[in-house]
């Protein structure tokens, strides 16, 4: 008990007879504080195990899905990124996009091309807008730098297919 | 000590081993009973791992709110043959540089071990090998080369990662051989017997008359500890620092594959049910049907065999092995030894004094 002391800040405090603990010990040093220490643990664990059997005995809560089984009924969660979508306008029809092209700068693989053209009133508008799943990673990069809302990840991610020209997909205007 | 129960309505014979000695010469008799008597035993070694593959399986899955194999036969009834499959066309390696012998042996040997305190567990009445005198003695020291097993794979291994790992697992289960000692030699205590199945019979009546409640309250503290120390002993969650499969490689087992690796595969669960067996046989009335003084009920859950009871005890035990092994996180090595040298030993003395107590002043 000797180093015990030496390390302290003096004050000895006697816990039972012929033993002598460091007022600043850890309080699980001393017989009572550790059982209460081992009573404290036991009850954690017994908590524990409350948890998983919460788990075990409740089907409700498992979050496996069988997919090609429930195809049907699939819903894929709201943040999930599948293929990139034009969001368009309830009103017109037409796509909110402006072809400002941001879009496509921010785009780290070369996956999106705006195209312009000019409508009868001579604005610039969106002529086609070219977008080829061969080279997206899906990183939303393009989503998060549209400063009008006018794209978006879309929900389907059935995406293969057994000719590499069909992942080049024209989201608006003529096909070439 | 004189008999608690009216053993004669548990005969020692069956109706096969009967029908045996009846058709055939004496000493040709006895030999067909110990041949069947190992057939039957290894039916129940290799077809233990096949539910409990499965069954582990499928408990982890619902714990961790997953569904496990669903697609290998009715959900997943089948998993645990193609897992065999697999593992049997699997090429078998041996380390340049190991030691052959020893390297093949090992997983025999610790297969064997747990194969052997088989021979003493009573399945029921009349479905056990043979019931040696000394039965707990017995378990106790062949459940010892189970350890030989690991530390001689670990050693002949020639990788020092396996070494490690051997010397790893065999300091914990060495030391928590100790305080699963201590416990049986606890029971042997209150039951005054050291046989197996006079073990069983010395918990007769009602269930408030086997040990974990006939023990008042400190029984429930032993079950809990031995089912800790057992834990600990079978090298298994949270108590698998020598696997540790999130955080080293597989220990001891590194360097094996294929079918020398389906052994240890096979011997960890078969001492999983041993342990369960164990457990059951000491603490929960092995294969007598729980009564509960009520006559009717009690009369139609004594008709169901002895050795259904038996094992539905035994795969509860094991239910509680794998619900501490998906709950629990792996403490540190120094911890475990802490939880062994520090609580569990100490424990299981005051136990044991608590028990001599209690037999002494004819309270049991």
């Amino acid at each position: 008990m000797k180093t015990n002391v030496r390390n302290t800040a003096g004050k000895i405090v006697p816990v039972a007879r012929g033993v002598f603990l460091p007022d600043d010990a850890p309080s699980h040093w001393s017989l009572s504080g550790h059982l209460t220490h081992l009573a404290k643990g036991l009850l954690s664990l017994l908590k524990g195990m409350g948890l998983t059997v919460g788990y075990f005995v409740d089907p409700g809560r498992i979050i496996t899905r069988q997919y090609p089984e429930n195809r049907e009924t699939l819903t894929m969660f709201p943040r999930f990124r599948g293929r990139l979508a034009l969001v368009m306008d309830d009103a017109t029809g037409l796509p909110l996009c402006t072809a400002c092209g941001m879009c496509e700068k921010a785009c780290p693989n070369g996956t999106i091309s705006v195209l312009t053209t000019r409508d009868n009133a001579d604005r610039k508008v969106l002529g086609r807008y070219i977008y080829r799943l061969s080279q997206c990673t899906l990183c939303n990069l393009c989503v998060e730098s549209c400063a009008f809302g006018a794209i978006r990840m879309a929900q389907d991610f059935e995406l293969s297919c057994y000719d590499r020209n069909d992942l080049h997909l024209v989201l608006y205007g003529k096909e070439e | 000590m004189e008999p608690l129960i009216d053993t004669s309505r548990y005969p020692v014979t069956n109706a096969i081993g009967d029908f045996i000695r009846a058709s055939m010469p004496g000493p040709m008799a006895e030999l067909t009973n110990i041949v069947l008597a190992v057939v039957s035993l290894l039916a129940v070694v290799g077809l233990t791992p096949v539910a409990l593959i499965w069954m582990e399986r499928k408990v982890a899955a619902h714990f961790q709110a997953r569904l496990g194999p669903m697609r290998v036969g009715y959900h997943g009834l089948l998993q645990p043959l193609a897992d065999g499959i697999k593992l049997i066309f699997k090429e078998v390696m041996k380390p340049e540089g190991a030691d052959t012998f020893v390297f093949f042996l090992a997983p025999i040997l610790s297969a064997t071990a747990s194969f052997m305190v088989l021979t003493v567990v009573p399945f029921d009445h009349h479905l056990q090998v043979t019931d040696v005198g000394g039965g707990v003695l017995y378990v106790i020291a062949v459940a010892g080369l189970g350890i030989m097993g690991v530390l001689l794979a670990g050693w002949s291994s020639n990788n020092k990662y396996s070494l490690l790992g051997a010397m790893r697992s065999g300091a914990q289960m060495i030391s928590y051989e100790i305080s699963l000692a201590l416990l049986m030699l606890l029971i042997v205590l209150l039951s005054g017997t050291a046989s197996l199945r006079e073990i069983v019979f010395s918990q007769a009546g009602t269930v408030l008359d086997w040990w974990i409640f006939k023990f008042p309250l400190f029984g429930f503290v032993t079950f809990v500890l031995f089912l800790i120390s057992s834990t600990a002993e079978l090298n298994r969650a949270p108590f698998d620092m020598a696997e540790a499969e999130s955080e080293l490689t597989g220990g001891f087992s590194t360097e094996y594959s294929g079918i020398s690796f389906a052994m240890f595969f096979l011997a960890e669960f078969v001492n999983m049910f041993v342990a369960a067996a164990l457990t059951t046989t000491f603490f929960l009335g092995g294969f007598l049907a729980p009564q509960f003084g009520l006559a009717p009920l009690d009369r139609m859950l004594d008709a169901i065999p002895g050795f259904i009871w038996f094992f539905l005890k035994s795969y509860s035990v094991i239910f509680i092995y794998m619900w501490f092994r998906w709950t629990f996180p792996r403490p540190r090595v120094d911890q475990l030894m802490n939880l062994e040298w520090k609580i569990l030993v100490p424990a299981n003395f005051f136990l044991l004094l608590i028990a001599g107590f209690f037999v002494v002043m004819g309270w049991l």
